[in-house]
């Protein structure tokens, strides 16, 4: 697997998280969301990125961990993946950090409640931990209607 | 040579010539004196095998070689034209095609083409074309001690040079029989010829000689200004050369026959002093290219991307509009206003180039009609107009498919075998007519034949047999109402399945491609007159003109196609048919449907109490079924950009897109068919 040297910093409740910036189009800030009806929860809509329209995702909702309340913080990190165009939900976005694949762990099974199928792996910085998002889980929907349905039976 | 950049240049031109050929290769069979024809054909023909040639697809160029010779024969009439050589001529094509599409798919465009070069050598050779099993060789090396024959153009070419103190020389140039690189020789040859004048025709092909396929001897017509003597010097003063020829060339030549002849193209060399015969020539070889040159391919996703950046463009002079009468600056209002047209006339023109012509759908039904008849043993007619009528591009993707099957469909049901018409009292032949026209907004395709038209009970009795209605509902419905029902999933009135129609995919796919493009499919059909179907098809996929409406404090746009009427209702005129809210609407029941509980609209507590208040009810129509649309307020009428919401949501319900309004806000696009019952 590609391990993100450069990645963008962005916190969820207390943990923070990385995206590889070679996926990340932009951060804006959030504007109003035109809703969807009969879509998944934690699809919260669409707005208009540049004449783009953009769905926008609750990552928060969509790892399972909760949902965003929105402040002034909040962001929306788009990213793009093959040709699909997606803004993600983020409490703030912080920082652009270079990391090495060598401090690179792979996922524990669960960490801040997030599934291990979303994560590429956990990278340690001094002080603090990065949790490196797996997009492609992230964004892809069959994959998460599996997950919930499983969970649901649980 | 790196090829990949021409490929798309290759193909579409390669369809295109292809297209010609087949409807000049129908014409032909209506005309087969008409030689004009079959010098278009093999015009196109030829031009096909230099591009393939060119670009290393030597199968093509080697079917192309065959089929031009052929033509040859029949241009010079030595040849009839007959229906089995159509037929082998249609394959050919039909076989190119697959290349090219293979190509286009990114395959190599590879075919094994040897059994249709085999027939089509038979038939050069005089033979019937079943009986063929022709040998690879012997076309190249006919005795090019004969005259060449000079045809039409060529003699205007010649008699044109001939005005400009140009001689013509026939000269044979026959080389030393041990003579080691022919090829290498003849290049020379040529260097020379060319130096002196222009090489207008050369015998054998320029081909054969380059592959060294001929004996020892080559022939080729000559312009010059120089004397005969004095080029026949310069061609000796190369080595291995046995024997030089040469002969004025008189106008008696033109009409020899004979049975071998190419023309060759020399213009990329262009020489000064022809230059006026080249350019003649250029323009007798191709007039088409001339008209042309007027245009140019714009690969679509530029013209969307053009567009996107178009429509931010809109957005912001929609901000400038609102700022501009907030500040009240009479010169900035001006400006802005000037904008706003101009952007208006920007987008028009926009929209205009995304249009082709219906043509290019329509244009391969002729072929496939005459293939039909075959197959089925009927005599049909089409006839088409009306194919000039421009659709969106993404239309035209859309529709060849359901015109095919509908086409199909008539064709096998609706017309009747010959005997059966002629007990009828109907003319043996059948007609089917595939009209395309504008009106208002929307561009309507009909397919109508003078057929057995559609049998009602048959329909009824299929419907009942695979479930779709039950025998009391069968039993009201009108006529208008039954033969939708052909439409419906599962359904096919074929008692025997063949392989033209009816292979259980149904009708219900064409209905369904219609309605994915925001069409509207009809049917009537009177019994022993035929049946007529008329496809309704919006003009353009990209821009609609929208009613906005209000439900809380969301905006959705609903196509005014859809739209009968709106209407503000009072309380009291709402009613319930078994818990089902109707309205009445000049005299008929409208089943209502309320946007913000279908889309789950949260609602806010002021607007939950006003329950006394008129609503605004937007009454949608799909065929003849309405349905009221209840929202909060009617907020005008407006053209707007629609935009797909992209591969991240699938098959939202109700929803077939959005759009940005003004401010930069997006608002969703209500499709009204799935919300009418």
């Amino acid at each position: 697997m590609n391990e993100p040297s450069k990645v963008i910093v962005f916190q969820l409740n207390e943990e923070q998280y990385g995206v590889d910036i070679q996926q990340v189009l932009s951060i804006e800030k959030l504007t109003e969301i035109t809703k969807v009806p009969k879509t998944s929860d934690f699809i919260k809509g669409i707005i208009n990125i540049r004449g783009e329209i953009t769905p926008i995702i609750d990552l928060k909702d969509r790892l399972q961990i909760g949902e965003t309340e929105y402040t002034n913080d909040t962001r929306v990190l788009i990213v793009q993946l093959k040709d699909i165009q997606v803004g993600l939900i983020v409490d703030t976005a912080s920082d652009v950090i270079d990391i090495s694949d060598a401090s690179i762990d792979p996922p524990p099974k669960v960490i801040g409640g997030v599934s291990d199928n979303f994560i590429i792996g956990v990278a340690k910085l001094t002080e603090r931990l990065l949790i490196l998002l797996d997009l492609e889980h992230v964004l892809n929907l069959d994959e998460m209607n599996e997950i919930k349905s499983v969970t649901d039976e649980a | 040579m790196d090829t990949n950049q021409y490929i798309e240049v290759f193909l579409d031109e390669s369809r295109e010539h292809l297209q010609a050929i087949n409807d000049h290769l129908l014409e032909l069979e209506k005309e087969s004196e008409d030689t004009t024809i079959v010098g278009e054909i093999f015009r196109s023909a030829h031009t096909l095998k230099g591009m393939a040639g060119t670009m290393g697809y030597e199968d093509i160029s080697s079917l192309t070689h065959k089929m031009e010779n052929v033509l040859d024969l029949i241009r010079n009439h030595q040849l009839a034209v007959a229906t089995d050589l159509i037929d082998i001529l249609f394959s050919c094509l039909e076989t190119l095609e697959e290349m090219v599409e293979s190509i286009a798919s990114g395959g190599d465009g590879k075919k094994d083409v040897s059994q249709l070069v085999h027939q089509l050598e038979a038939i050069e050779k005089g033979e019937q074309p079943e009986t063929s099993n022709g040998d690879q060789e012997a076309t190249g090396t006919a005795d090019t001690l004969e005259n060449l024959e000079i045809d039409e153009y060529q003699k205007t070419v010649i008699d044109q040079a001939r005005d400009q103190g140009y001689h013509a020389f026939q000269i044979t140039v026959t080389l030393n029989e041990d003579c080691m690189l022919k090829q290498a020789r003849v290049f020379m040859v040529f260097e020379v010829l060319e130096d002196s004048g222009e090489v207008i025709k050369t015998s054998p092909s320029v081909e054969e000689l380059e592959e060294e396929d001929f004996n020892d001897q080559f022939s080729v017509v000559l312009l010059t200004q120089e004397t005969l003597d004095s080029v026949k010097d310069k061609i000796m003063k190369i080595s291995e050369i046995k024997q030089v020829e040469g002969t004025p060339l008189e106008d008696s030549h033109v009409h020899m026959p004979n049975d071998e002849k190419k023309e060759i193209h020399r213009e990329n060399e262009p020489q000064e002093k022809q230059k006026e015969v080249k350019e003649e020539q250029k323009q007798q070889q191709s007039p088409k290219r001339q008209t042309q040159s007027k245009s140019i391919r714009v690969n679509i996703d530029r013209i969307d991307h053009l567009m996107n950046l178009f429509e931010e463009v809109v957005i912001d002079r929609g901000r400038l509009e609102e700022l501009s009468s907030k500040i009240g600056h009479s010169e900035l209002i001006e400006t802005v206003e000037h904008m706003s047209r101009v952007s208006k006339d920007m987008q028009n023109m926009m929209l205009t180039m995304r249009m082709v012509p219906i043509e290019q759908v329509f244009n391969r039904f002729p072929r496939m009609i005459r293939g039909l008849s075959k197959d089925l043993d009927k005599k049909i007619e089409l006839e088409i107009s009306g194919a000039e009528t421009e659709l969106d591009r993404t239309v035209i993707d859309e529709i060849g498919d359901p015109l095919v099957h509908l086409i199909r469909n008539s064709v096998d049901h609706g017309i009747e075998s010959p005997q059966e018409r002629r007990e009828k009292g109907k003319t043996e032949e059948g007609h089917l007519q595939l009209k395309a026209y504008h009106n208002g907004n929307h561009v309507y395709i009909e397919i109508e034949d003078d057929g057995a038209g559609i049998n009602r009970d048959k329909v009824v009795e299929k419907a009942i047999k695979n479930g779709i209605v039950t025998e009391e509902e069968a039993e009201k419905l009108s006529d208008e109402e039954v033969y939708p029902l052909i439409f419906s999933s599962g359904f096919s009135t074929a008692e025997q399945v063949s392989d033209i129609s009816g292979r259980g995919v149904g009708l219900d796919v064409v209905k369904n491609t219609i309605e994915s493009l925001g069409g509207q499919i009809f049917t009537t059909s009177v019994p022993d007159n035929g049946s007529k179907f008329t496809i309704q098809l919006p003009l353009t996929l990209s821009i609609l003109s929208a009613m906005l409406v209000n439900v809380e404090r969301e905006t959705y746009a609903i196509p005014l196609s859809f739209i009968e009427e709106t209407v503000m209702l009072k309380p009291e005129e709402k009613m319930s048919v078994n818990g089902q809210a109707v309205m009445d609407f000049r005299g008929k029941v409208v089943p209502l449907v309320s946007i913000q509980e279908v889309f789950e609209v949260p609602g806010t507590e002021e607007t939950e109490q006003n329950g006394n208040q008129d609503e605004a009810i937007v009454v949608v129509k799909k065929g003849d079924k309405l349905t009221g649309l209840i929202v909060d307020h009617f907020m005008g009428q407006k053209e707007v950009v629609l935009k797909s919401l992209g591969n991240y949501f699938k098959d939202v319900f109700a929803i077939s897109g959005a759009t940005i309004l003004g401010d930069g806000s997006i608002s969703l696009i209500i499709d009204p068919n799935a919300l009418i019952k």
